[in-house]
């Protein structure tokens, strides 16, 4: 039960009456709102048939589909890339020993701080003079995973230390060295925990791959782009894509808030999950926003 | 170097610019966002619906397609704002659904019992939400909150994408222009870093303030 539905009395026959003229007056200016768009559209001939047509066409559909699947492979990639990564991250910045340690948590702030773009800027612009000149798809796939695996490794770090430290004492109890338990007792434990945020940082590095746009890699922003330089249906092809981006991304958050929901459910008994609660509470939704 | 040394007013001019785009679309979206966590606990059912389609909506755009949209596609629609108003429109209305989920966890992290207990001696609907609901919800939006201004303040590069001359952007042509590479770069990330960590240390001296010494 939350706070909300404490907060109000049941509502007595005049408060209904008020919410009921509230209900319409709201209805009549959303409706308002939305006739106005759409009039504006129309007046400027966007809603025109014709020009949304195409978009049922098969070579349009399967032009975009080539972008969507470029947008898939990078994603895929940087998650394969990242995960890893971000957890051995977050393992040296929990480590006993002091210069592994500053190290990784030097990495992880710098990398939590820098703008992705600014990033993908050195990989395109600055490092190739220097002899470093990636093939594209990298150009895109590795500056988001040096920028996601900083943001996944809070997360795990986040999932490491909500578990019971009695479950590290008791590997170290039965003998087991600070590496060992790490790996075999500790991490998997605490991956599960950070499963349902795990999820939800796909949808940022999805929105991370639109990016591909600068570096002209063929995803679907640029396929997009690309479209448009035929076509001129500017308004359409991005109303379409950015459809295909909420519709992917709203799938991923329903399965993250679906996984979270489970967990809470299985878990309710054990300890960990408030204190999960408490420290990934704060978990930044810089990730999720950016880009 | 020098090129640096001799182009530095011109990237902190971008960063000026950066700044701007920051403080504006982090105060747009705070304003946008609160209106639409009113939107989503209203018992009228349409501000709802509309609060509840614009977060996951806006949550789930990538901004770099809003800012495409919105650039060059609203002109096709008659509708024409310059470059840095659009820029900071996009990140408003995209930090808002940010701010709105922020604001909701907040009050839901107050326990049930406070609410009950402020039902149980009296208070109206708006006095138990302004004398004991909002105080105690402030206290955990403040990390949040810091938390949507570093995306706001990192996300307003993507600006440089469709050509508002803030910082990513004017590093990026200094280097177009004078391969001078490394040092334009670093100058740029740290003047992100610096605005990064001003947000994070002012949220959590603002956190300190309002912490309840018990």
């Amino acid at each position: 039960m939350t706070v909300n539905r404490v907060l109000f009395d049941a509502p007595g026959p005049k408060a209904l009456q008020r919410t009921r003229y509230a209900t319409v007056v709201a209805g009549i200016a959303i409706a308002a709102v939305i006739a106005l768009a759409l009039k504006q559209f129309g007046e400027n001939g966007q809603l025109a048939g014709d020009r949304w047509q195409p978009f049922a066409q098969i070579g349009y559909i399967k032009f975009l589909w080539t972008g969507l699947e470029g947008t898939l492979k990078a994603t895929a990639m940087c998650a394969v890339l990242a995960f890893p990564i971000g957890a051995i991250l977050a393992l040296l910045r929990l480590a006993r020993n002091r210069v592994t340690r500053s190290l990784a948590t030097a990495y992880i702030e710098l990398f939590r701080a820098v703008p992705l773009l600014l990033l993908i800027y050195v990989f395109l612009l600055a490092l190739p003079p220097q002899g470093i000149n990636l093939p594209i798809f990298w150009k895109l796939v590795v500056p988001i995973t040096m920028v996601s695996s900083a943001i996944l490794a809070e997360v795990f770090r986040a999932g490491i230390l909500a578990l019971d430290r009695g479950q590290g004492e008791a590997a170290s109890a039965i003998g087991l060295t600070y590496w060992q338990s790490m790996r075999i007792v500790v991490l998997p434990q605490a991956i599960r925990l950070v499963v349902p945020t795990l999820v939800a940082q796909l949808v940022s590095l999805l929105k991370d791959s639109t990016l591909g746009y600068v570096v002209s890699y063929p995803e679907l922003m640029k396929q997009g782009n690309n479209l448009t330089v035929y076509t001129h249906l500017l308004v359409q092809t991005y109303v379409v894509i950015a459809v295909v981006y909420v519709l992917i991304n709203f799938g991923l958050s329903q399965l993250a808030s679906a996984l979270e929901r489970r967990m809470r459910r299985a878990r309710r008994s054990v300890r960990g999950a408030d204190v999960l609660e408490e420290v990934t509470g704060e978990e930044r939704p810089s990730a999720t926003l950016l880009h | 170097m020098h090129i640096i040394l001799s182009h530095i007013g011109d990237l902190l001019a971008g960063f000026g610019v950066t700044i701007e785009l920051t403080l504006l679309g982090f105060v747009g979206a705070v304003i946008l966002g609160t209106l639409l966590a009113v939107f989503r606990v209203v018992p009228v059912t349409p501000l709802r619906v509309v609060g509840a389609i614009y977060v996951e909506f806006f949550r789930n755009i990538p901004l770099l397609a809003l800012l495409i949209l919105v650039i060059f596609g609203l002109p096709d629609v008659g509708v024409t704002y310059s470059l840095f108003v659009s820029a900071t429109i996009c990140l408003a209305l995209s930090g808002a659904a940010f701010v709105c989920e922020a604001m909701r966890s907040g009050i839901n992290t107050v326990p049930v019992g406070q609410a009950e207990a402020a039902r149980a001696i009296g208070l109206t609907f708006v006095q138990s939400l302004r004398h004991v609901i909002l105080p105690q919800a402030f206290r955990t939006m403040v990390q949040p909150l810091v938390n949507v201004f570093i995306g706001v303040a990192l996300s307003s590069s993507l600006a440089a994408a469709v050509g508002v001359s803030e910082l990513t952007n004017r590093t990026q042509q200094l280097n177009l222009k004078y391969a001078e590479a490394v040092g334009s770069f670093l100058v740029a990330g740290v003047l992100y870093l610096l605005l990064a960590m001003t947000g994070g240390g002012a949220g959590g001296w603002l956190e300190r303030r309002l912490a309840i010494r018990r």
